[in-house]
């Protein structure tokens, strides 16, 4: 998530693709380093998204909701970089959209709960049988259900929506890079699953057109079929290449632990996963309330004191790891402000983040909220992307 | 600084060793070619330096190799990572992160280096191999040089005193293989690098080379020697050295200056047949007519090639007086190609004429294999015309469409699905609803031997594009395109290539190929066509368009200036 240099776009339009255009090399070791502000650390990125999807969840006020997607959605426009990861913003906003109808959609044909009396339409209603008592299909659609439905999904879509500018500012698989050490080898594992699927994809298409070449129908379900195989082969005969040069470049590659500390550490891992999962079943069963929270803490605490133990094993190091700076901790602390006064208002005032339904009423702005909301902006002026001309 | 002590390697299931006898040591800081024909074994030898053989293929590895005083029995592929750099054919199966900076970083991390030192390292190789304006880039989004310099960076950041090169410039146009060799020997020159290297194409790198290890054939023992004894001995060899063994030069020339130097008498013997002869030779069959026209215009417009533009207005003139496109075989209209917001193709004209070949060349990605998708309808035209036979191809249902013209894609084992030849062959007979039998026919013709049990996956690079053309040529399609066709083959695979397509062109196939390869360009085309950035900046006479620009020029050509020879074998031709 180190992109958007300082240099003109001019720069990359005229890479080298043959050798006469070669950029002549700089003197200086870091000449891009100057100019652009380090990108912030994408933890940061995803405790500051989170929150604001956090805070979310705790009102229905969909003028709050509203300021919180606007928000979001402000802070992705200044701030995320030109990056292929940065178009899934507008992905899930799509999908926020379809979830938002889909309840709509759900509140109109199977009715729900909320007594209404301001009928709109009433549409046809199934008879179904006795053993399907609290089911209604059809029926009358009243105002109070289709509101109470719209600020639920509209809820629900904030978050969504949350997440994805979350996955716009930050790149997802330098997230996974910042594992623990001894973790890292299967954060890039799983980095190299996830390049995977936009191969297949290619290959699919490749495979199809070569269909078309052999003079066989290139559509249909039997083509996409056919083409199964070799694709699979393909993909197969990567993954075999693809490992064979993680090895030949020291993927994997471990130092000598003494047996105590080996030892150590799984003994040290074991107990603490046990113990994580003695404290949740004493926080969840009803009598267990008194041990269930020190033996979860002790637990995680030995797992993650495993973990790092565990990291002596691997001798690999961090080209350029992201650092948490002060940025990052304003950028974190910004969004964790807004998921605790939405917390608060909803201790003192929640009629305001839940406005009424039955009898319906006029969504009011809450003054308090709304102010703690928008200290979710604060990125925005923090860390804002400076923009090169689109090429 | 590699040693081999009497190694060969069988495979699991392989009744013979592929390599034996392998006993040769290469010192340090030298750049040693290793060179022979295909399946001999060249990528096996190389593995083993690496240690992916045998720890990562498998199979029984005999005798020692050591690497650096390392034995790679005893250590493993990661345990050599800080010694040997493997760099293979296709740069993206070698990629592990998205961005070139993190690329070049992930080896150093796997070995654990400190960040002070990684950071000046990636610096370092930005500079060092041109790449500081792209450190940002998707890997995905470059070209393939660029993608080919990034590969080799990511392994030289560890700083490897071995470098293993797996055929690195195959892919690539003739301008980003130099680039790529030039950077292979400033290391050789300036950090003392050791390079061992396999390469077909033997008339890029051979001048690089201090050393050659030559394998004459499969399972016999490598020879060991200065590039020059190699060569006169050599079963491949690139064709300053063919001319050189042809005119009896000694010593034998390996680069075009060594030759210039030698070449005056073989000149004054030439000058006596006209240039133009040797154009004849290359077209026995002139195609019809109307192509002659497109000489006599195309050598005016491309002495000088940036005047395609002033050519390209000649066109429409030239299609005056033929309204009736029935005798051509393709026709393509100011055609332009819009992909995913990249101007693909800008404002393309061309006729392709029975009995013609053409030759597209310029660099990765300025639309050839574009050009050749959208002549048979893989590609939408954004605007302008294609008509293939009469039919527009991208509007033709395929069953159809495979009777008009014919595509053998970069990878020909995309064509095939079947588990042997037979099947293939049975499977091809009736998508094109021929005869049964054509196919086989058809490939008893093009690789002799092959049976019918064989599994399409076993056969050789060469022998799997013959299988690909065969299935292709059973629709007799009066068009035939090929894309890349050379990319992996041998010079013997290369000779059959260009004998059989001459046999189809002569047979009235009309044959559109995109190349890097520009002796095979010179062998073969009728009509070469330059493109860049989509655009056509030269089309004429072969002669005339690649002897015009020195980096798609053949050797024989840049030797024997100014006189105008394409090929070896016109030469030997017009001497006896």
């Amino acid at each position: 998530m180190r992109n958007a240099p300082a240099r003109p776009a001019g720069g990359r339009a005229a890479a080298p693709k043959t050798g006469g255009t070669r950029p002549t090399p700089t003197s200086a070791p870091a000449p891009a380093q100057v100019h652009r502000p380090a990108p912030l650390h994408p933890g940061a990125w995803w405790l500051w998204a989170l929150s604001l999807g956090t805070a979310a969840t705790r009102t229905t006020n969909p003028l709050l909701l509203a300021l919180l997607i606007t928000t979001s959605a402000y802070v992705v426009a200044t701030c995320r970089r030109t990056t292929p990861w940065s178009h899934s913003y507008a992905a899930f906003v799509k999908l926020a959209l379809a979830v938002l109808l889909v309840r709509l959609l759900f509140a109109i044909t199977l009715g729900s709960p909320i007594p209404g009396t301001h009928v709109l339409v009433t549409l046809p209603e199934l008879p179904l049988p006795d053993w399907a008592q609290g089911i209604r299909l059809g029926g009358r659609v009243t105002a109070e259900s289709l509101v109470f439905a719209l600020y639920d999904g509209l809820k629900l879509a904030t978050l969504l929506i949350c997440v994805g500018a979350a996955n716009a500012l930050a790149n997802p698989h330098r997230l996974l890079k910042s594992l623990p050490g001894a973790l890292y080898e299967l954060g890039v594992a799983v980095v190299v699953a996830l390049t995977f699927a936009p191969h297949l994809i290619a290959d699919v298409q490749r495979l199809r057109s070569a269909r078309r070449l052999r003079g066989r129908p290139d559509s249909g379900i039997r083509g996409l079929l056919q083409v199964g195989l070799p694709v699979l082969e393909g993909a197969l005969e990567r993954s075999v290449a693809l490992a064979a040069a993680m090895d030949a470049r020291g993927y994997g590659r471990t130092a000598e632990v003494p047996p105590r500390v080996r030892r150590t550490t799984t003994a040290l891992t074991l107990g603490g996963l046990l113990g994580v999962c003695a404290g949740t079943y004493g926080l969840l069963t009803a009598e267990g309330g008194t041990y269930g929270i020190p033996v979860l803490l002790a637990g995680l605490a030995a797992a993650l004191a495993g973990l790092r133990l565990g990291g002596r094993r691997t001798p690999r190091t961090r080209y350029r790891p992201d650092r948490w700076d002060v940025r990052s901790f304003l950028v974190a602390g910004s969004g964790a402000a807004v998921a605790v006064a939405m917390f608060l208002a909803g201790a003192s005032d929640p009629a305001a983040l839940h406005p009424g339904v039955v009898p319906l009423v006029a969504p009011t702005l809450p003054l308090l909220p709304a102010a703690a909301v928008l200290l979710g902006l604060l990125p925005a002026f923090l860390a804002p992307t400076s923009k090169e001309p689109s090429s | 600084m590699i040693r081999f002590e009497d190694v060969s390697v069988t495979y699991d299931g392989a009744a013979e060793p592929t390599v034996r006898g392998v006993d040769f040591e290469v010192p340090e800081g030298e750049l040693v070619l290793l060179v022979g024909p295909s399946g001999v074994g060249k990528s096996t030898i190389l593995g083993a330096v690496s240690g992916l053989v045998p720890h990562f293929t498998g199979g029984t590895l005999r005798g020692r190799v050591t690497v650096a005083g390392r034995d790679t029995r005893t250590h493993k592929p990661r345990e050599l990572a800080d010694v040997v750099g493997t760099v293979g054919q296709d740069p993206l199966s070698h990629f592990v992160t998205d961005t070139v900076e993190d690329e070049l970083a992930y080896g150093m991390e796997s070995l654990g280096l400190s960040p002070t030192v990684m950071r000046r390292r990636v610096e370092e190789t930005l500079d060092l191999l041109g790449l500081a304006s792209l450190r940002d880039r998707p890997l995905a989004t470059l070209s393939g040089g660029q993608q080919q310099r990034v590969a080799i960076g990511s392994v030289l950041t560890p700083h490897p005193r071995v470098l293993v090169l797996d055929e690195p410039t195959s892919a690539l146009d003739p301008a980003a293989a130099e680039e790529v060799l030039a950077v292979l020997q400033r290391l050789v020159h300036d950090l003392g690098t050791t390079v061992l290297m396999a390469e077909h194409r033997l008339e890029r790198v051979i001048q690089y080379a201090d050393q050659v290890a030559l394998l004459p054939a499969p399972g016999e023992a490598p020879v060991f020697g200065t590039p020059a004894e190699m060569m006169a001995v050599s079963p491949v060899y690139p064709p300053v050295v063919d001319l050189g063994r042809l005119a009896g030069w000694s010593p034998l020339p390996l680069t075009v200056r060594n030759a210039r130097r030698q070449a005056g008498p073989l000149r004054d013997r030439l000058a006596a047949q006209a240039p133009a002869a040797a154009d004849g030779e290359t077209a026995p069959q002139g195609p019809p007519a109307p192509d002659d026209e497109s000489r006599t215009c195309g050598a005016g417009g491309n002495s000088i090639p940036a005047e395609g533009r002033a050519f390209r207005r000649w066109r429409p003139r030239r299609s005056r007086p033929t309204p009736s496109t029935t005798h051509l075989t393709a026709e393509v209209q100011a055609l332009s190609v819009r992909r995913a917001r990249v101007q693909a193709l800008r404002h393309i004209d061309l006729t392709v004429h029975p009995g013609e070949t053409i030759a597209l060349m310029g660099r990765n990605g300025a639309g050839k294999s574009t050009l050749l998708n959208a002549l048979v309808g893989l590609v939408e035209p954004s605007t302008g015309t294609v008509r293939v036979g009469g039919a527009q191809p991208h509007r033709t249902v395929p069953q159809d469409l495979v009777r008009r013209v014919g595509l053998v894609p970069q990878e020909p084992r995309d064509l095939l699905y079947a588990d042997t030849v037979a099947a293939e062959c049975r499977a091809a007979d009736t998508d094109a609803h021929t005869t049964p039998g054509t196919c086989r026919a058809l490939v008893e013709d093009l690789l002799p031997g092959v049976t019918d049990d064989t599994h399409p996956r076993d056969l050789s690079e060469g022998q799997r594009l013959a299988l690909a053309l065969a299935v292709v040529l059973a629709a007799r399609p009066p068009l035939l395109l090929l894309d890349e066709p050379t990319r992996g083959l041998d010079y013997a695979a290369k000779a059959r290539l260009v004998d059989l397509l001459r046999e189809l062109a002569a047979g009235g196939h009309a044959i559109v190929l995109a190349t890097h390869d520009v002796e095979l360009a010179a062998e073969l085309a009728h009509r070469v066509i330059l493109l860049a950035e989509g655009e056509v900046i030269a089309d004429g006479p072969a002669a005339d368009v690649i002897t015009a620009s020195p980096s798609f020029a053949p050797q024989v050509s840049k030797i024997l200036a100014p006189q105008r020879w394409l090929t070896v074998t016109q030469v030997r031709r017009a001497l006896t």
